[in-house]
């Protein structure tokens, strides 16, 4: 495998800020194409912005005007549900125009309920049903190695899909095939679609349970912008093994009535009033700063 | 009756025939297919011997990649690979590839449309004492009704070989449908083969019998057979069953105006639906379905099972019989 071009990430407190602001405005983007979408998942996608923030405006190699550039990192997802963080996260980016996320779920729409690689360039894969994502993400990380290429290949996957087999049987092949070019970054906010994960099916202790399987497992706090970048950066350092990074965050994150809340898990807000409530409570950060300063 | 630009065999019903499985032929095939084209990788899942695929883990140590029992994971890291520039091939037994991992092939290798191949060996019921549960009957119905999916159904080893090197060169993701027993090497080197064309292998405008995979020899004895007592057999040899030749079996069905088909596979969702599916819309004509008729199939010798479903000579042609009655 030849050296890629890594160097640690250096950041100042001044780019923390600055993403942490990124990742406010696309948690507002992220309700209003919601609302206007009339369905769609709410609590993983506002959960998820401060890691696809420090993905896409710092993390990864990648190029929005050139979306097949072979030597792009590749970013895949696997519950595809939470795409709408993705989809607004890529607008900001430049991938396209930020005006099109009005159009999410609507026919003729490039931006599907579930994301599709055949309508959006930019996206790796095609995902929804869980536990597929990460296996491709293996087998594409194979073969980087296998063509000594560069890249690094990530995937954000919740933490409701551990309980699918698959995910299991890929884990196993990335260990045993040493794919140390592969990081999976689990959303271990705790929720799935119907209740709380420990209820549904228990998967603590998780960290043990990836150990046990040969990876490099690291535990963060999802909404800390320089734990993501550090933790990122050392999965992409590490040299005898994938690295998982299990990343604790909360659901529905910004939002008083939609944190850690199941029902908000496959919802969109209901109106623009319900919409007002959650864009005010994101702009003076639950009341800690007034409206409109 | 035999038409000679099928270029089959000479001494087409002699006992001494040679037989050899048609996962022998796609061994083969995915060895050439390799030689071609370095992007072409095999993935197993602890059946490398039995699905033939040893062979290209020894030409090509670095492309062959065991994936263990897990044929869900099988599905989506090919699809990966193949997301990654790879061409890769798949092979397990059908019953678990396709058959355990349908949605990771819809998803990733259809929906995605990436160069996903797979091999399903031991299908059919000839795979005879393992049972049922090792009997794949269900594996047509499954990826014909995939969109953008190729399936192919080879008759013999030679043209399973000629089936996976083409499988390689198709943009998108092709089922190579493959059987455990050794049956009749029938065609030749220049036997003509394409995808979406269907072989007419004899003359006849009393009826057609339209077969896919061994079961085209079982056609043509019975096409022998039904022409000592004067009945001239069209026999087709459906090995595209999708993309389907719709201009073969449409002419075949107006020209001979009874049809019967064969397959080793449930007739519910198989070649013989396809069949049927057609010739209700283009061209309505009484058609004989004969395969598995809703039941799994059990422990038994392969000939033994072959006669107890049906799928031999003579009850091809009591069908055949039949059908034209219904003329």
């Amino acid at each position: 495998m030849p050296q890629r071009r890594h160097t640690p990430s250096a950041i100042t407190d001044g780019d923390v800020r600055k993403l942490e602001l990124i990742a406010n405005t696309i948690r507002e983007d992220i309700l209003k194409m919601l609302l206007t979408a009339g369905s769609g998942h709410s609590a993983g996608p506002l959960g998820m912005a401060d890691i696809f923030t420090a993905l896409y405006f710092h993390i990864l190699h990648h190029n929005p005007k050139r979306p097949t550039w072979d030597e792009r990192d590749r970013l895949f997802l696997s519950n595809g549900h939470i795409v709408p963080v993705r989809y607004v996260t890529m607008a900001h980016a430049g991938y396209f125009p930020v005006a099109e996320l009005q159009t999410l779920r609507k026919f003729g729409s490039r931006l599907q309920g579930h994301p599709e690689m055949r309508f959006l360039p930019g996206l790796e894969n095609t995902s929804g049903p869980l536990g597929d994502g990460s296996s491709q993400a293996v087998g594409t990380a194979y073969v980087a190695k296998m063509d000594g290429s560069p890249w690094h290949t990530y995937c954000v996957m919740s933490d409701g899909e551990l309980e699918c087999g698959i995910t299991w049987e890929a884990a196993l092949f990335a260990a045993k095939n040493q794919l140390n070019n592969l990081t999976w970054i689990i959303d271990r906010n705790n929720i799935q679609i119907d209740g709380y994960t420990e209820d549904i099916m228990p998967l603590e202790p998780l960290h043990d349970k990836f150990t046990a399987f040969g990876w490099n497992v690291l535990e963060i706090d999802g909404h800390n912008i320089r734990d993501i970048i550090n933790a990122c950066d050392r999965g992409e350092s590490t040299w005898e093994a994938p690295t998982v990074i299990i990343a604790h965050t909360i659901p529905g994150k910004g939002v008083s009535f939609m944190e850690c809340e199941p029902s908000w898990h496959g919802k969109p807000p209901k109106d623009r009033k319900e919409l007002g409530r959650a864009l005010r409570e994101l702009r003076t950060l639950n009341g800690a700063i007034e409206a409109g300063s | 009756m035999i038409v000679s630009s099928a270029k089959l065999v000479k001494d087409l019903f002699a006992k001494t025939i040679k037989t050899e499985p048609t996962r022998n032929g796609f061994g083969r095939g995915l060895v050439e297919a390799g030689k071609r084209n370095v992007s072409v990788v095999a993935l197993c899942a602890d059946l490398s011997e039995s699905t033939r695929v040893l062979d290209f883990k020894h030409a090509f140590p670095d492309r062959y990649i065991q994936i263990g029992v897990s044929e869900q994971s099988l599905a989506a890291i090919a699809s990966g690979m193949a997301l990654a520039g790879k061409i890769p091939f798949i092979a397990s037994y059908a019953a678990f590839s396709p058959g355990r991992n349908w949605e990771q092939i819809r998803t990733t290798g259809c929906l995605q449309n990436v160069n996903l191949k797979i091999a399903g060996a031991h299908a059919g019921i000839s795979v005879g004492p393992d049972g049922a549960t090792h009997q794949m009957t269900e594996d047509i119905a499954l990826m014909r009704v995939l969109p953008n999916m190729t399936v192919l159904v080879p008759c013999d080893a030679i043209e399973a070989e000629k089936a996976t090197i083409a499988a390689a060169e198709i943009d998108g993701p092709v089922y190579v449908r493959l059987g455990r027993e050794a049956t009749p090497i029938f065609t030749t080197e220049k036997s003509p083969f394409e995808v979406g064309k269907a072989q007419v292998l004899s003359k006849g405008n009393d009826v057609a019998i339209i077969a896919c995979g061994p079961q085209v020899y079982e056609a043509l004895k019975a096409a022998r057979d039904l022409e000592k007592s004067g009945i001239e057999t069209r026999v087709i040899n459906c090995v595209s069953v999708k993309p389907l030749d719709t201009e073969t079996i449409i002419k075949a069905a107006k020209e001979c105006g009874a049809v019967v088909t064969v397959e080793e596979a449930q007739i519910a969702g198989g070649m013989g639906s396809a069949v049927c599916e057609l010739l209700s819309q283009e061209c309505p004509t009484p058609v004989i379905r004969m395969g598995m008729r809703d039941e799994f199939g059990q422990s038994g010798k392969p000939e033994e099972l072959l006669e107890h479903y049906h799928l031999t000579a003579p009850w091809i042609v009591r069908a055949a019989k039949s059908v034209m009655k219904r003329k």
